[in-house]
């Protein structure tokens, strides 16, 4: 972190409460603007992995409190050691002045603290009633006091104007009303703080809108609630106050009327390291084109694409940047070959684009997956049936459906060997290998394929999620001399570092929709951010 | 409390995990037998001596262990991939019948083929019908994401009730004074016996071959590959380029095919006739089999006809000391249960948390 205007934002001590003179409205509870929690120094490890490294938060009754950060910024960590799921290495919790002991959830949900997760926890064959009064009733009762729950259920949703029926059954009830029973079974036990995780990720706009609604209402009784979003003009639209993680840390905080999206979406996604590796970008706009897109739609019945537009040249990185959750995702499992395209065409060196994983491979598609634990490798089998495991129904590794086991073999140690993957036998099983081994291994298998071929098209989505800063260097050195060696190569990623360090022409996504892809030097992190943001392309 | 993967599981670990879990189960088995009243070590000396004492006990336990080796390669194969087969009962039913529909008398005439080619015929008659009878539910998991659990356990009600029509009806045998039971194969059929004066069949070279074939298939055919891969990331597999739908397929064929073949065999090797009671859950006893083994193949032979022993042994002992021989099936029973702790406990450890309080 050199940037020292960030420095500073971060280390500026933060005030009580601010004089709510440009911020009208909330402030007519009762109870108004005490602290009602105080986060200090939390750290937790996991093995190697910083999740939370000293971070620190207040929270006053009567305000809305934006958590913004991307995936694995450690927001949800952080809440995980609120509630008591985790207990903190570091550092301690303090609930309405008294302290809160680590990693007891029963001891949170007394404290008055209630969570809404982002997928409920509801049982559907139950009716509203049962699923609040779920748990919160001593099993020492022999009859249950359902009377006396109606009511104080009753009067709950009357106060915080969340109607319901009681009597209806979840399992009828729409996603929106759903995270409304969810919201009431907090209140019900009597939640003065309320942790919201994503809560608009399974709403429509609508019920967003009602859901904010609520929420005002709520805060001006002097709820307070932490809102947790990646999702920038609804911390716009919410907040008070927004704290931004980025790896584990703290990296600013400031009050919501101060800053704009433009400003958060860079502080989500990071200031560029120092950008000393980056040499000149030569762009080869004769060179042959390896992979085009043309008006493609995809869809997975949640997320779509539309109108996808792009072409990859030889000998060049093209980067896909965006706030996760965009569409990259559906963007990346159409190259992989895992979901069909609704229209559009696609070509790989002019044949259109083939639509199974096992062709896409014989196509010289090299794809490097976002999830390699899941996706990328199968971790009970030994490293070296993953090392073939794409090339295994070719003539080099098969004949006749029998295994040409010396030859997958050889090249399997071939590959360990030449991709420097540490700690892996050909028999060990590969669930035993660090992610940047198998990582590792995955590049060798896609980048060196069986028989001496180079790969033509390479696909990397995430290739450096959750690595250490030797693997990701490994990383970005394989695709960069990939690059030089005639690779067209999709960088799709999150992590802007490593767009702007990688990539010669960059193309933001945004809700589904792809800009043009621009040179690299045409954009600066002002122009990402805001393209990010989804304001008007900056092209 | 909670698991915690190992990063490294030693040999030493597994030793340890194979003779806690033997102990526990003669604990919990000898636990049964003193409730029964009955002196613990005769017991199990009688049972022992039942299963492997002497010729004719080994004989017994090896016939037994026939169709259990192959019910258990047929769950052995569906549960490596993760396609839960439990209608092993109602394939092995499919496929004796299957059989004798096509080497059976029909009036006191077979069918006038030469034998091999008949025998040939029946066989793949039966492994066809076993298969035919997974291969639905299969797809049905497939295309509209039924529970095979439940569609394959459901169908062996179904064959069975299929079964005891067919007995008093189109192949009702004639001449058995009014019993359920099917017209007999043709006697060139049957399967020559191992040792003479024994039950035995030669049915015994059959299932370990299949074993064997199974192991090699798995080992070092691509479709072993696939079926490994499908079973332990279906994910991932589906990503690296393994062909799921047919991979499933296959395996629902082959696996079908196996527990079809089991009742072809024990029709051509002990009963010659189908009856509703040739198999006392040889289709179940097959997944408890497959899961002692580990679901590898070759273990399969060992843990079949270390449950056929155990069923052999508790039959001969409950005979001359009085104790139920239901004590087997407990002692089955709880020797699965056993062996499922410990492989969770030898890939995972317990660890107990103290809570520090502020």
């Amino acid at each position: 972190m050199t940037d020292s205007a960030w420095a500073e934002r971060r280390a500026a001590p933060k005030p009580a409460h601010v004089p709510s003179g440009d911020r009208p409205t909330y402030s007519s509870g009762e109870g108004l603007h005490t602290t009602v929690l105080r986060m200090q120094g939390i750290t937790k490890r996991f093995g190697d992995l910083v999740a939370n490294n000293n971070i620190s938060l207040e929270l006053n009754s009567g305000e809305v409190l934006a958590l913004l950060g991307e995936n694995g910024a450690g927001k949800s960590t952080l809440m995980s050691i609120l509630f008591g799921h985790y207990s903190a290495d570091e550092g301690h919790v303090e609930v309405f002045g008294k302290p809160l002991p680590p990693g007891d959830t029963r001891a949170a949900l007394a404290a008055g603290i209630g969570m809404v997760h982002q997928h409920f926890t509801l049982a559907d064959n139950l009716s509203v009633l049962d699923n609040v009064m779920l748990g919160s009733e001593s099993l020492m009762r022999l009859k249950s006091a359902r009377a006396e729950a109606l009511t104080r259920l009753q009067e709950v949703a009357q106060r915080s104007g969340l109607p319901v029926n009681p009597q209806a059954l979840v399992g009828n009830l729409s996603v929106g009303e759903r995270q409304r029973v969810e919201i009431l079974k907090a209140l019900y036990r009597g939640a003065r703080i309320l942790v919201l995780d994503e809560p608009t990720a399974v709403l429509t706009p609508q019920e967003a809108d009602s859901l904010f609604v609520t929420l005002r209402q709520l805060v001006a009784q002097g709820m307070a609630v932490i809102f947790i979003s990646h999702k920038l003009h609804e911390v716009m639209a919410i907040s008070h106050r927004v704290l931004v993680l980025r790896g584990g840390t703290v990296v600013a905080q400031a009050n919501t009327a101060d800053t704009d999206k433009a400003e958060l979406a860079r502080w989500m996604v990071g200031q560029s390291v120092v950008s000393l590796q980056r040499e000149a970008v030569v762009l080869k706009p004769d060179a042959p084109l390896r992979l085009s897109l043309k008006s493609v739609n995809v869809s997975d019945g949640h997320a779509a694409l539309r109108e996808l537009n792009l072409d990859l040249r030889a000998g060049e990185i093209v980067g896909i940047a965006g706030v996760s959750g965009n569409g990259q995702t559906l963007l990346a499992d159409l190259l992989f070959g895992l979901l069909p395209a609704k229209g559009g065409t696609l070509q790989v060196d002019g044949q259109p684009l083939a639509t199974t994983p096992a062709r896409i491979v014989a196509q010289g598609l090299a794809r490097i997956p976002e999830d390699r634990q899941a996706v990328g490798i199968v971790g009970d089998l030994p490293v070296w049936e993953n090392a073939c495991a794409e090339g295994l129904r070719t003539p080099v590794f098969s004949r006749w459906g029998w295994i040409r086991r010396r030859a997958a073999r050889a090249y399997a140690d071939t590959v360990l060997q030449t991709f420097d993957v540490r700690g892996a036998s050909l028999d060990r099983r590969t669930r035993a290998l660090s992610g940047g081994n198998m990582q590792k291994l995955i590049l060798g298998r896609v980048l060196r394929r069986p028989g001496g071929a180079s790969a033509g098209v390479i696909i990397a989505h995430q290739p450096t999620w959750g690595l250490d800063i030797g693997a990701v260097n490994f990383v970005h050195a394989q695709l960069r001399a990939a690059r030089d060696a005639g690779a067209a190569v999709l960088l799709i990623s999150d992590d802007l570092d490593e767009i702007e360090l990688l990539a010669d022409r960059i193309a933001v996504m945004h809700h589904g929709q792809l800009s043009a892809a621009l040179p690299s030097g045409d954009w600066n992190r002002e122009r990402l951010g805001l393209a990010m943001a989804g304001a008007t392309h900056a092209a | 409390m909670r698991l915690e993967a190992r990063s490294h599981v030693g040999p030493h670990l597994l030793l340890i995990s194979g003779l806690t879990s033997f102990a526990a189960v003669m604990l919990i088995a000898a636990l049964l037998v003193a409730a029964a009243g009955a002196p613990v070590a005769q017991t199990f000396a009688l049972l022992m001596q039942g299963a492997f004492g002497s010729v004719f006990a080994w004989s017994e336990t090896l016939t037994r262990s026939i169709p259990l080796m192959l019910t258990g390669l047929a769950a052995t194969v569906a549960f490596k991939a993760r396609l839960f087969n439990i209608g092993g009962e109602g394939q092995l039913y499919g496929g004796a019948l299957a059989a004798v529909a096509v080497g059976g008398l029909h009036d006191g005439v077979g069918l006038a083929t030469p034998g091999p080619l008949l025998f040939t015929a029946m066989m793949l008659a039966a492994m066809l019908a076993g298969a035919l009878l997974l291969l639905g539910p299969a797809l049905m998991k497939l295309r509209f994401g039924v529970d095979e659990v439940v569609s394959t356990l459901l169908l062996n009600f179904i064959v069975l009730l299929g079964v005891g029509a067919m007995l008093d009806g189109a192949m009702k045998d004639q001449l058995a004074m009014g019993w359920p039971q099917s017209v007999a194969l043709q006697s060139e059929l049957e399967l020559a016996k191992l040792v003479e004066k024994t039950r035995v069949h030669t049915g015994l070279l059959w299932s370990m071959g299949a074993a064997l074939l199974l192991w090699v298939i798995m080992r070092f055919t691509t479709l072993g590959f696939d079926i490994r891969a499908l079973g332990a990331n279906s994910r991932a597999a589906a990503f690296a380029g393994v062909p799921v739908t047919r991979t499933v397929v296959l395996v629902a064929l082959l696996s079908g095919g196996l527990a079809g073949l089991a009742g072809a065999i024990e029709v051509a090797g002990r009963t010659s006739y189908v009856t509703l009671d040739m198999s006392p859950g040889y289709g179940y006893s097959g997944i408890v089999i497959a899961m002692l083994a580990g679901l590898h193949p070759l273990a399969v032979v060992g843990s079949s006809v270390l449950v056929a022993g155990v069923l052999v042994g508790a039959d001969s002992m409950s005979r001359q000391i009085g104790v139920p021989s239901y004590l087997a099936d407990a002692v089955v029973a709880s020797a699965l249960l056993v062996v499922l702790v410990a492989a969770m406990l030898t890939r995972y450890r317990v660890r107990f948390e103290v809570r520090a309080s502020a």
